[in-house]
């Protein structure tokens, strides 16, 4: 941590904080305090002991525990089996989303959305249930899942601590209880409508943040032992529930040269502060919530959000349902056959509450397990699908003869690449006055290979055309289940429209819309300047498609290849 | 704790609208919502109960069936009485099993008494009513396919154990959704009459208006009630109104042709939508009180009524509710 730049001098500045840890030590009082109205906790941390300090102190909370792959009997309930076949009567126990209490998830970052989305609905419908989500997300592209990021109050990021820095944290129901007491009592319009505005400034659209922040400064008044709410309330409360959640900070507000190191206004419980100066406005809010992020965060954070809308991060195909392979699911009613494998288990499960019935309707068939076609459950798996690389290659005369060699030399190694990991590949073509899709989706490497070997330079830039193509290529491979990816190997020069005449503007303009049409589909794509000498052209065109861009490596096809397993994950 | 009532919604007129106008003609098939995360959406479809009309039903009858002899057999009632229940709105759980939405074979009973009986499941409640599923675009396959042959035939059917059950299942579907979580197949869009996009507010005086209602709402409820409660009421009124001026709604040739054309400019698939489209814009003009559907019906209609069923054209950025607009501004100046 570096010291905290001083800018006390400055009037209305939330003061700084020594130590950043008793903030993390205030959030976890404040949930304690309001559970039902902060909703929950969003703990960004990698297991470690600074998490099992934080952990240790909420487990005074007792709060039940939840896996990302949690079946839906664990969340709804079910047929306790056993215990019915025990005691001859209906026997069910309950879900986790059917009691009241606090939820624990581990691994949210792995929550899938369709957990997410339901423990976003069991939120909304039972005030009295509140999540703690244990993010560990490490690497670009986890990400809690923003339904739940949306629900959750309070924000805490603990990978900048070190050990030395943290000390025991405790919960003392002896502060707790006065706090929750005092609760009821405290309301305030203007602190509310002022969080609302601050939240519209930081471009959080959703309508729960101001209300989850409301809660916050509650909670933090009624932990200093007030009835009011004052400005250091607000400043926690923007801190700790609206800075994870800013799009962007407003311009005037001064972006600091150094590196702020989490400083937090002034929080001592003990000695209530009686800060009276009730108009600061709500610039000061901002910077509260400015300073209470690490550096990186933000960013961090906007990534996410932009590979959420990206389709997830590339480097692996998209999730589907399969009968075969893949990560196991809930099996269910099926016949087998087809692929399919029967789930024993759940089959006999399935089976056995019906046997007394069944024994009636069939007394000759003696005391054997009695089956129905109904009773049979079939495995189902959850796998990633197959990734196709869609390459579109620029044979045009402007590509000039050499690079076009270059650039078939980087398909093949490409190719290559593709073949050990199992991708499928495509090829589009494009020179003279149209593109072509010389060679659908396959594996086939010797096809791939023949086609690419015996593709003719020279001609015209038909651009637009090609990005039609590929367009087309990628849509239809998302509609046989297949993930696509588009590689451009180009100099960016388009000058044949669409129709094939020759009309470099009226090129220019449906290249553009092409771009920006992938781009929304939000198909991940992949621009190689395959010119001696790049041009900005090219730039513009691979931000329109939000495709990264690299330049072709001189004469070196190797260090390419290692440029494109990178971009693209291997 | 009573839903949050429907008057007491902040803005979102179109999605209100949307909904008001389903409530008067339920044939007109539903609402989709998609939109931001935050924004009322789900709000708005629960709040939706309270201004639908009561529904006159058999004590008793799983199915809410209106007459006694509608009631299915496997029902077992033993004494028929007429009841006035509010019109159903079911909610669908996601992750639901298949078991619960179609129903199945009473467990309990099978179990402990060794008899075979039918428990009546989700859209057997939803029957004459309403059936919502939040975040519809996470909804499994197998139970997408369920719903659409359902609502294709308007009959459940269950075949298990040598039993052999059939019952009315007509309902209303709602959705809503929040699109950056997945797109909805075109067969399931289309069983939607109507679709809106939500947006959160940007206004800042809306916002603070909207923290406010629900900060009324969730910490003075009887107040907050009462104060919107009778705004709800006037609603419903009106809603009933609108039902019993909707058959007289004069509709000339002219309206006839209006709804045609813009539906083959837009090339929006099959007549299902020009079929909505006339039907949506005679709820409205029943809404307003007008006796002769014009076309500034027609044209307020047609983006709630088309948007979800034009063919998608990878070239257009602008999204498919501008596309109805531009092509409302061409067809009906």
């Amino acid at each position: 941590m570096t010291p905290y730049d001083d800018t006390s001098g400055q009037p209305g500045r939330p003061e700084p904080q020594a130590d950043p840890w008793a903030l993390v030590g205030l959030a976890l009082a404040l949930f304690a305090i309001d559970p039902a109205g902060l909703r929950g906790l969003w703990l960004r941390a990698r297991a470690g002991p600074v998490r099992d300090r934080v952990q240790g102190a909420l487990a005074t909370l007792a709060p039940r525990k939840l896996h990302p792959s949690a079946s839906d009997e664990t969340l709804t309930g079910g047929l306790d089996l056993s215990a019915t076949l025990a005691t001859g009567e209906m026997q069910r126990h309950a879900g986790l989303l059917e009691t009241s209490g606090l939820l624990e998830l581990t691994m949210a970052e792995r929550c899938p959305p369709g957990l997410a989305a339901r423990l976003g609905q069991a939120l909304d419908r039972k005030p009295q249930l509140a999540l703690i989500a244990l993010d560990e997300a490490a690497e670009e592209g986890e990400h809690l899942p923003a339904a739940l990021a949306d629900r959750l109050g309070l924000f805490l990021d603990l990978d900048g601590f070190s050990w030395s820095e943290t000390t025991e944290l405790t919960l003392s129901p002896a502060l707790i209880a006065p706090a929750q007491a005092r609760l009821h009592r405290i309301t305030s319009t203007t602190a509310r409508d002022r969080l609302t505005r601050v939240a519209a400034d930081l471009g959080i659209s959703s309508l729960r943040a101001p209300l989850l922040a409301h809660a916050c400064a509650r909670a933090h008044a009624a932990w200093r032992g007030a009835d009011q709410i004052e400005e250091a309330d607000l400043q926690i409360a923007v801190a700790l529930c609206f800075a994870h959640k800013a799009m962007h900070f407003p311009e005037d507000a001064p972006e600091p040269d150094q590196p702020p190191s989490p400083p937090e206004p002034e929080q001592a419980p003990e000695e209530p502060r009686n800060s009276s100066q009730t108009d600061i406005p709500e610039e000061m809010l901002i910077e509260a919530a400015r300073s209470a992020l690490p550096p990186g965060l933000i960013a961090q954070l906007q990534a996410a959000r932009v590979a959420r809308a990206m389709g997830g991060p590339s480097g692996a195909g998209a999730k589907r349902k399969s009968l075969r392979r893949g990560r196991p699911m809930p099996s269910r009613a099926g016949k087998p056959g087809s692929g399919a494998r029967v789930d024993v288990i759940a089959t006999l499960r399935q089976a056995a509450p019906w046997q007394k019935m069944r024994r009636a309707m069939l007394p000759d068939r003696g005391d054997r397990l009695l089956l129905m076609p109904s009773d049979i459950r079939i495995k189902r798996y959850q796998d990633q699908t197959d990734r196709v690389l869609i390459f579109v290659v620029d044979a045009s005369g402007s590509a000039a003869v050499a690079r076009l060699a270059e650039a078939k030399g980087a398909v093949e190694l490409m190719l290559a690449e593709a073949y050990s990991t199992r991708d499928h590949v495509a090829l589009v073509t494009f020179r003279g006055d149209h593109a072509e899709l010389c060679l659908p989706p396959s594996r086939s490497l010797v096809q791939t290979k023949r086609r690419l070997a015996g593709l003719p330079g020279g001609g015209a830039t038909p651009l637009a055309s090609a990005l039609q193509v590929a367009l087309a290529t990628a849509d239809q491979a998302r509609g046989h289940g297949m993930t696509p990816t588009l590689a451009f190997l180009t100099d960016g020069r388009g000058n044949i429209a669409l129709d094939g005449r020759p009309d470099r503007a009226q090129a220019a303009t449906e290249t553009t819309r092409l771009a920006r049409a992938i781009a929304a589909k939000g198909i991940p794509a992949l621009m190689i300047d395959t010119s001696l000498r790049p041009k900005p052209q090219l730039g513009e065109l691979a931000g329109q498609m939000q495709a990264t861009l690299i330049a072709l490596p001189r004469a070196d096809a190797r260090s390419l290849q290692t440029t494109l397993s990178a971009v693209l994950g291997g | 704790m009573t839903p949050f009532p429907f008057s007491a919604i902040v803005g979102q007129d179109e999605m209100k609208t949307a909904m008001i106008l389903t409530a008067i003609d339920p044939k007109i098939g539903g609402v989709l919502v998609f939109g931001d995360r935050g924004t009322g959406k789900s709000t708005a479809v629960r709040a939706l109960a309270a201004l639908l009309p009561p529904i006159e039903v058999v004590k008793g009858c799983p199915v809410n069936s209106a007459r006694p002899e509608d009631c299915p057999d496997w029902a077992e009632l033993t004494a028929i009485e007429i009841e006035t229940l509010p019109t159903p709105v079911v909610d669908l759980p996601l992750g639901v099993s298949e078991d619960r939405v179609t129903g199945a074979l009473d467990i309990e009973r099978a179990l402990t008494r060794g008899e075979k009986a039918f428990q009546a499941g989700l859209l057997a409640r939803a029957n004459r009513g309403y059936l919502y599923i939040d975040e519809v675009n996470l909804l499994e396959d197998h139970i997408v396919d369920l719903l659409l042959d359902v609502a294709q035939s308007g009959e459940n059917v269950v075949e298990r154990e040598g039993m052999s059950i059939r019952h009315p299942a007509r309902f209303v579907l709602v959705g809503s959704g929040n699109p950056e979580e997945g797109e909805l197949r075109p067969q399931l869009l289309d069983r939607f009459g109507l679709s809106v996009e939500v947006t959160s507010p940007t206004g800042i005086e809306t916002r603070i208006e909207v923290i406010r209602r629900r900060d009324a709402y969730e910490n003075d409820h009887a107040g907050f009630m009462a104060k919107w409660q009778p705004q709800d009421a006037a609603l419903r009124a009106r809603i009933l109104d609108a039902r019993a001026a909707l058959p007289e709604i004069r509709t000339s040739n002219v309206a006839l042709h209006d709804c045609a054309s813009v539906c083959l400019a837009l090339g929006s698939d099959g007549l299902r939508g020009e079929l909505t489209l006339l039907r949506t814009a005679r709820a409205l003009a029943a809404y307003e009180g007008a006796t002769e559907l014009s076309r500034a019906h027609i044209r307020a209609a047609a983006p709630m009524a088309l948007r979800h069923r034009l063919r998608r054209d990878p070239l257009d950025e602008a999204g498919s509710t501008a596309r109805v607009a531009r092509q409302l501004a061409e067809t009906l100046p």
